[in-house]
């Protein structure tokens, strides 16, 4: 294994992050290559922020090793933090200051002039639509707006690794599909970008490839597409006419597939996990044969909620190397039927 | 699949502008230099009191109910022993002659502890954040901090000169004895400001640290020779009077204030504030580099 190969953005070996007593980050490795957005996936608490807060060299390694860029974040934080943006998790905003003030200092920071910094600054509000509000005080922003402008403020000089911690957190969806499309947009050009999300669509739409933390271990890793595959399952999605049918439909679906059935907060509607080798088609047939009136149904892949519900609805392993130990993960993962509500990005159709 | 399909009809174009001003900079500017990034963070400093004025009420009320209320508390009295009149007006008139360089040091000491409450406030701010992921000179943050003070300093100080003038206080030393004495005031702030630093990176919160700041303001400002001359306080007080360094700064600043200008006092406030600097300097930023 290669510590500082020259095509990966991050590279970390057993980071370990102790905060008195407990231990935030516990032995976490991570290669990330350059280019594309690389998701780091878990519940608050999970340790994603500190491990963020390591690699942008604002918090000190307990034991481990992090290379950012080649540099490592221990003997060479400053050529780490020269390549690098870092948008926190609370707005990383002077409130109090307007939004072409932050840009301005954030410029001037970085090196430039104060003419050109003002005109990078305006150029950044205008490309951000932040044009009109470039004389107001942040505090006065919404939570979008702020969210742009915190990105705006980490690309003053294009870095070539950007941290986003929890980039859409708090904001409303209309904001929150602003911020992806900003985030591919720098991916586009040539900007790694590493993410934190509790969100499972978010990582989703967005990554290519993420990590799965929960109590400071990465407890996979992955492509999306390959961590819906490690559960081994998908989704019956079910909307019957008449919701009292809907008991009678359930308990057929559980017959028919042998599988957990979850009743949605929608009446009519039922979740059914379709594990490995299940045919979705058999239990539509047994749900018409007992005379049950199926308004829609849809089959998606599982979720990433599935999948993270599927990797952690059990205590972790201490032992083993648990970090990249996915195969074990998925095994276990397919016996858990507590299915959590799936995307239903796949077929969809209607039966009436 | 169901990727990127909100809101398409509007991106392009906005993609288009992110994706060009990315592409538009490529030369990156030189990083600044410690002195340039301090005047930055001192000129967000600035703007923090242009855009909330109201920090400034210390700096503007505090100064001139010091001013007034200690002088004509202790004026009479005090005056009588220091000047050796009458207790009552004539004691007042000279007392003040005495007081208002020692309240002029002492309201601009005490102010100095704001800046450690100030920063206390401001570093668990997620800003912060940012700046400590940026290649610039660290030091610069708490630096600059101290220097956008200095204009608070200032304004204050300018109210206490003209309140004292409104009282009576006629500096022997003339104008150029009051700039000399401002002068080494605001240069004796900047180096106390870094005890206030550290005590504000090491206190968990805003409370804890005006605690403790008091805890050692009180002493600082009050055992000294600001109110009345060492001579008078008992053995072990007078002692600590003697050796405090806000003695040394007073006494020099009345020296100044009276026109006199004595290397030996010069010399001994600018040792204390190297050894201020010296020790609660690099404290100050060891805290602050591990601070999580």
């Amino acid at each position: 294994m290669t510590l500082r190969s020259d095509d990966l953005a991050v590279e970390t070996r057993g980071l370990v992050k102790r905060f008195g007593e407990t231990t935030a980050v516990d032995g976490v490795d991570l290669s990330i290559r350059r280019g594309g957005i690389y998701g780091v996936l878990g519940p608050n608490g999970a340790g994603k922020t500190t491990v963020i807060r390591m690699l942008a060299t604002l918090l000190r390694l307990d034991g481990g090793q992090a290379h950012v860029l080649g540099h490592d974040v221990r003997s060479e934080p400053a050529a780490v933090r020269g390549k690098i943006a870092l948008t926190g998790q609370f707005a990383s905003l002077d409130e109090d200051l307007t939004g072409l003030e932050n840009l301005v200092l954030l410029g001037r920071l970085q090196g430039f002039a104060a003419r050109a910094a003002r005109s990078r600054g305006q150029e950044l509000l205008e490309a951000f639509g932040l044009g009109d509000a470039a004389g107001r005080q942040v505090k006065k922003y919404s939570g979008g707006m702020r969210r742009r402008l915190d990105i705006a403020g980490s690309l003053l000089v294009t870095p070539e690794l950007i941290f986003l911690d929890e980039p859409t957190t708090g904001i409303d969806p209309r904001s929150r599909n602003q911020v992806w499309d900003i985030i591919r947009t720098l991916v586009d050009a040539g900007t790694t970008v590493v993410l934190t999300t509790q969100y499972l669509e978010e990582a989703d739409q967005l990554a290519d490839r993420l990590a799965v933390i929960d109590h400071g271990r990465v407890i996979a890793e992955g492509t999306p597409g390959q961590l819906k595959a490690q559960v081994g399952a998908g989704a019956l999605n079910v909307r019957v006419v008449e919701a009292e049918d809907r008991e009678r439909a359930a308990e057929i679906l559980a017959a028919a597939l042998s599988a957990d059935v979850v009743r949605e907060a929608d009446p009519t509607a039922l979740t059914a996990r379709l594990d490995a080798g299940a045919r979705a088609s058999t239990a539509l047939t047994a749900l018409e044969e007992a005379g049950v009136e199926v308004e829609t149904f849809s089959v998606g892949q599982p979720s990433l909620d599935e999948v993270f519900m599927a990797l952690t609805g059990r205590k972790p392993e201490p032992d083993g190397d648990v970090a990249g130990d996915e195969q074990e993960a998925a095994a276990d993962g397919g016996d858990h039927g507590t299915a959590g509500r799936a995307v239903d990005d796949e077929a969809e159709a209607r039966t009436r | 699949m169901s990727t990127t399909t909100n809101g398409t009809s509007t991106v392009p174009a906005e993609a288009e502008r992110i994706r060009h001003i990315l592409v538009s900079r490529q030369d990156t500017p030189q990083r600044p230099g410690a002195v340039s990034a301090s005047l930055t963070y001192g000129w967000r400093a600035l703007l923090k009191i242009k855009h909330v004025p109201e920090q400034l009420f210390d700096v503007t009320i505090f100064p001139i109910m010091m001013t007034v209320m200690m002088t004509y508390v202790f004026g009479g009295s005090i005056g009588a022993a220091v000047s050796g009149q009458e207790a009552g007006g004539d004691a007042v008139g000279a007392y003040v002659q005495w007081l208002i360089p020692g309240i002029f040091a002492q309201t601009l000491v005490m102010i100095t502890m704001y800046t450690g409450l100030t920063l206390n406030r401001d570093i668990s701010k997620g800003v912060f954040d940012r700046f400590r992921s940026l290649p610039v000179w660290r030091p610069a943050q708490l630096v600059g901090a101290l220097l956008g003070d200095q204009v608070r300093y200032t304004l204050a100080g300018v109210i206490i000169l003209v309140v004292g003038f409104i009282m009576g206080f006629r500096p022997a030393g003339g104008l150029p004895g009051v700039l000399a004495a401002f002068l080494m005031l605001l240069v004796f702030s900047f180096c106390l400001s870094w005890v206030w630093t550290t005590v504000a990176l090491l206190m968990r919160t805003e409370q804890a640290a005006m605690g403790v700041s008091m805890f050692i303001m009180m002493p600082l400002t009050f055992v000294s020779n600001i109110f009345a001359p060492t001579e008078s306080m008992p053995g072990p007080v007078r002692a600590f009077a003697e050796a405090n360094p806000v003695s040394t700064l007073v006494g020099c600043i009345r020296e100044f204030m009276d026109g006199v200008y004595d290397i030996g006092s010069i010399t001994a406030v600018l040792i204390y504030c190297a050894v201020l600097v010296v020790i609660f300097g690099p404290i100050s930023m060891f805290v602050y580099n591990r601070k999580s």
